[in-house]
């Protein structure tokens, strides 16, 4: 295990003219980040994950990019044209920010940069601004993203606020060896309506970097909110998103991830339900290639009875590329009528591929309906050879077996220009891998 | 775990009939407390060959070296003082040959669990161990004729070590696990067991273990070796009076199934409540053959348990059938592992559980395919049950794929009891306490139906039993 390095990163965020609960909290992270030990092989949160190869050291938080670098991403940034707002940051400086429009500020949507945030809205922040840390894993890591994170938007809606159009993040890394601590945090009033997409991208395939991002979603009493998450970080990152979703009483939550980058990509996502009849779906697809791993960690817990939540995480994995899935559904004593799913599904498509699961229980109320379904398998060759009969080339058959595979998670994206996108996206990683 | 001077009464239902002891007599007695001195006594009261003391006191340092597996089982654990235990307790009994020769008292006890010899006429032989040492044994003379050897564990590594050498502490080595260490260290009786190529014993053979004395540790070890074309079917059965004090079981069982060889190994666990019952159970399957265990869990303060195959042949196949049942105060953590390291290997975990009151059970699985592996499959299903507002269930399975055509497939579910079910047999004239038995029966009826017939029937009564009182 490569030492992870306690100096490095030292300091970039807490300027003097922070509030003192703040400055308090990045102490807190810097010390918890330096006294927790570095995950180790037979650390049960770690298992299966190989941990000799997560190297954070030598990174460290870089000056903003060239402005020729900033014009050229802000371009990129273009997955969604249709938004309610949008913001992009490179390296974790922001170089564009589009806000709201004049009758969503009116009605008290609040949408703008994490430091603005904190000098306009220090209540609100000091409510929820990085309080919540991790219990899958990287508490370490979360300590070190408290201590530095500068970077990052925040929503705001009000009660009973409804926006249709998505909010969207851009996440660049451009420097070479640059940390990036990106953070995203919403918070949703009662019936409130919104949804937001947050993309991490690479300048090149080139550029090295960390990425320790942490979201936070705070949905009160029937909210509802769908949040995105593309990761498509060059395969030279090493990627944490500790992502966590709060769900209060009959709020509605959609989280759905697609994962294609990075080198190391660890994601834990954690729902909280604690309100009765909530409802969250947590969907999530991968595709892997080549040394890529993917290690996630996901956490649903039911603290109110009559609540719901259902998984549904989809690998792919390629060459000698590795998945981990390892999930918890926890029903808190007295969370009757509970209805917690769970379902990983990873196709293996090359021989050296590894998929591991470890979906897990922990069932503490009687009366609940909860199961979870883990299979692992390759392309079933009875379909295939139908295909082939019917006049389909072997390639084509193939790749479309892996398109309907994927589909099932893309479906659920309710923009079809995003769905279209995301598409893409897999397709240009993927079509040249398949032979 | 903080639960156990809660509720005992549920459970008492069934462990009084083995809830009874005898004046303690034992001729020779290691004392409390394990160090080197304890195994060198064990080992000079056996008169054991270098080999086998060298064996013991390598695993007595493993064992000490090893630290407990709290990181992730429960911290139970913690409360097994190991210094208060006593290793090895023996009326320096040979095994008895004819049921005449069996000592009086040891006698009365296999009589009130009704076990001995009514059996006889349908079990081929009988290993019972009482504390240390099997207390009586015998096999019918044909069998002997086709030459199985149905021994302990001390007479088999005696008399047939050419046999059993090779094969002892290869499947399950000492450094497997904490427990795999002890009982490497301080194992007494068991069952040596070799099936000779091409037979195939129709009927069962039986063991049947108790613990009798206070803090007593019962460390059995078994090995079962089937050669080539051969079929042995194993039952063991277990039970120990209730003492004011935890009790330490810990037994290793190996399983060799050469080429096409099968075998089968019942186990109905019904330690009573405050035994620790840390089991290390695992099957190797050469080409074609095939391991199968069967494994009840209704006792026990504490069971940790995963029996497993590895696969190690073309075309073996594995399989684990569990139920358990966890009433107050108890937690049955068990599960199954299946190792495959061969191709066209296959294997089937089918894993029930019931937890009622208080009660916990937790299943833990592992399915392992390396990358080298072509057309493997493993079905995983495992259902829990839950009676009451305060039970617990959780699942922990691991599985790791790669490889050709291989495929995997885990289910879980959790459920209860249906009020409409609950109902609707109430208002036929059940009462409730009846209609619940009744739809715990049939949530397990399918897996017993793979059961020998007189296991079911026992286990039917069983979960009978430790349904009373559990509703209204």
């Amino acid at each position: 295990m490569n030492t992870l390095s306690q100096n490095t990163m030292q300091d970039p965020a807490s300027s003097t003219d922070e509030p003192q609960w703040l400055a308090d909290r990045r102490e807190a992270g810097l010390a918890q980040f330096k006294a927790l030990p570095a995950p180790a092989p037979n650390d049960e949160l770690w298992r299966f994950a190989s941990v000799g190869r997560l190297n954070i050291d030598g990174f460290a938080p870089v000056e903003a990019p060239s402005e020729e670098i900033a014009a050229a991403l802000l371009a990129r940034s273009n997955l969604v044209t249709d938004y309610a707002g949008r913001s992009v940051y490179v390296d974790d400086h922001a170089v564009g920010f589009e806000g709201l429009s004049e009758e969503l500020h009116s009605q008290g949507v609040r949408y703008c940069s994490l430091r603005e945030a904190i000098e306009q809205h220090p209540e609100l922040m000091e409510r929820y601004f990085l309080q919540e840390s991790t219990e899958l894993g990287s508490a370490k890591f979360f300590g070190l993203h408290a201590a530095s994170a500068c970077a990052g938007s925040v929503l705001f809606i009000p009660a009973g606020v409804e926006i249709e159009k998505p909010f969207v993040n851009y996440y660049w890394t451009s420097a070479s060896k640059a940390a990036v601590f990106p953070h995203t945090l919403i918070i949703a009033e009662a019936n409130a309506k919104a949804s937001v997409v947050d993309i991490f991208f690479s300048e090149s395939t080139e550029n090295q970097a960390l990425n320790i991002a942490v979201a936070n979603l705070h949905a009160a009493a029937g909210a509802q909110v769908f949040r995105k998450v593309v990761q498509d970080w060059n395969e030279q990152t090493t990627s944490f998103q500790l992502d966590t979703t709060v769900a209060g009483r009959d709020a509605q939550i959609k989280n759905l991830a697609v994962n294609i980058g990075a080198e190391r990509a660890r994601y834990e996502n954690q729902t909280r339900i604690e309100g009765p009849g909530a409802d969250v779906k947590m969907y999530s697809l991968t595709v892997a290639e080549e040394t890529q791993e993917f290690d996630q960690r996901t956490f649903q817990t039911h603290n109110a009875p009559n609540a719901v939540s259902d998984l549904l995480y989809k690998n792919a994995l390629l060459d000698n590329s590795r998945s981990i899935f390892s999930g918890l559904i926890k029903v808190a004593e007295g969370a009757q009528q509970t209805d917690a799913y769970q379902t990983n599904r990873n196709l293996l498509l090359d021989p050296t591929a590894e998929a591991n699961a470890l979906p897990g229980l922990e069932i503490l109320a009687n009366d609940v309906k909860c199961s979870h379904g883990a299979t692992t398998g390759n392309l079933d060759p009875d379909e295939l050879f139908y295909m082939m009969q019917r006049g389909i080339p072997r390639r084509a058959a193939m790749q479309l077996m892996v398109f309907g595979f994927f589909e099932e998670v893309i479906e659920k994206v309710d923009s079809e220009e995003l769905a279209e996108n995301l598409r893409q996206l897999i397709h240009k990683k993927f079509d040249a891998k398949i032979k | 775990m903080s639960n156990t001077e809660v509720h005992d009464d549920a459970i008492n239902v069934d462990t009084e009939k083995g809830n009874f002891s005898y004046p303690e007599d034992y001729a020779y007695d290691a004392g409390v407390g394990l160090n080197e001195d304890t195994i060198r006594y064990i080992s000079d009261v056996k008169k054991e060959a270098d080999w086998v003391r060298e064996f013991r006191l390598r695993a007595l340092e493993i064992f000490n070296k090893k630290a407990m597996p709290t990181n992730w089982a429960t911290k139970d654990l913690e409360n097994i003082h190991f210094d208060k235990i006593r290793y090895y307790l023996s009326k320096g009994q040979q095994p008895s040959r004819t049921w005449d020769e069996v000592p009086d008292d040891v006698k009365e006890t296999f009589e009130r669990l009704g076990i001995p010899e009514q059996e006889r006429k349908f079990l081929a032989g009988v290993e019972a161990q009482f504390d240390s040492e099997a207390a009586y044994s015998r096999m019918k003379e044909d069998l002997e004729k086709e030459g199985v050897i149905f021994v302990g564990s001390s007479e088999g590594l005696e008399k047939y070590p050419e046999i059993f050498k090779p094969y002892f502490g290869k499947v399950i080595p000492s450094t497997d696990n904490k427990f795999a260490a002890l009982n490497s260290a301080t194992f007494s009786g068991g069952s040596f067991i070799y099936v000779p190529k091409g037979v195939k014993l129709k009927q069962p053979l039986q063991a049947y273990f108790r613990i009798n004395a206070e803090n007593f540790g019962q460390f059995e070890r078994t090995l079962i070796i089937a050669d080539e074309d051969s079929e042995i079917t194993y039952m063991e059965g277990c039970t120990a009076p209730k003492f004011e004090t935890a009790t330490l079981h810990s037994a290793v069982v190996e399983l060799v199934a050469l080429k096409n060889a099968k075998i089968q190994y019942i186990t109905v666990q019904n330690w009573s409540s405050n035994v620790f019952n840390l089991v290390t159970k695992r099957g190797m399957a050469d080409e074609g053959a095939e391991v199968k265990w069967i494994d009840c869990n209704i006792g026990s303060r504490l069971t940790m348990k995963y029996p497993g195959v590895v696969l190690k042949g073309r075309g073996a196949r594995g399989e684990v059938l569990s139920i358990a049942l966890a009433n107050n105060g108890q937690h049955q953590d068990t599960g199954a592992k299946m190792i495959h390291l061969a191709d066209d290997t296959t294997s089937n975990i089918i894993s029930k559980s019931i937890s009622i009151g208080e009660g916990r059970s937790t299943y833990r699985g592992q399915v392992h395919m390396p990358k080298h592996l072509k057309n493997c499959k493993n079905n995983t299903e495992c259902d829990a049950l839950l009676i009451n507002t305060h039970s617990r269930t959780d699942t922990y399975p691991a599985i790791t794929t790669r490889g050709q055509n291989n495929t995997v497939q885990h289910e879980a579910s959790v459920s209860k009891v249906s009020a409409e079910q609950i109902f609707y047999m109430m208002q036929r004239g059940l009462s409730e306490g009846e209609a619940m038995s009744l739809a715990v029966n049939g949530f397990v009826n399918e897996l017993l139906k793979a059961f020998p017939m007189e296991y079911s029937v026992e286990l039917k009564r069983l979960i009978d039993m430790e349904m009373e009182g559990s509703v209204g």
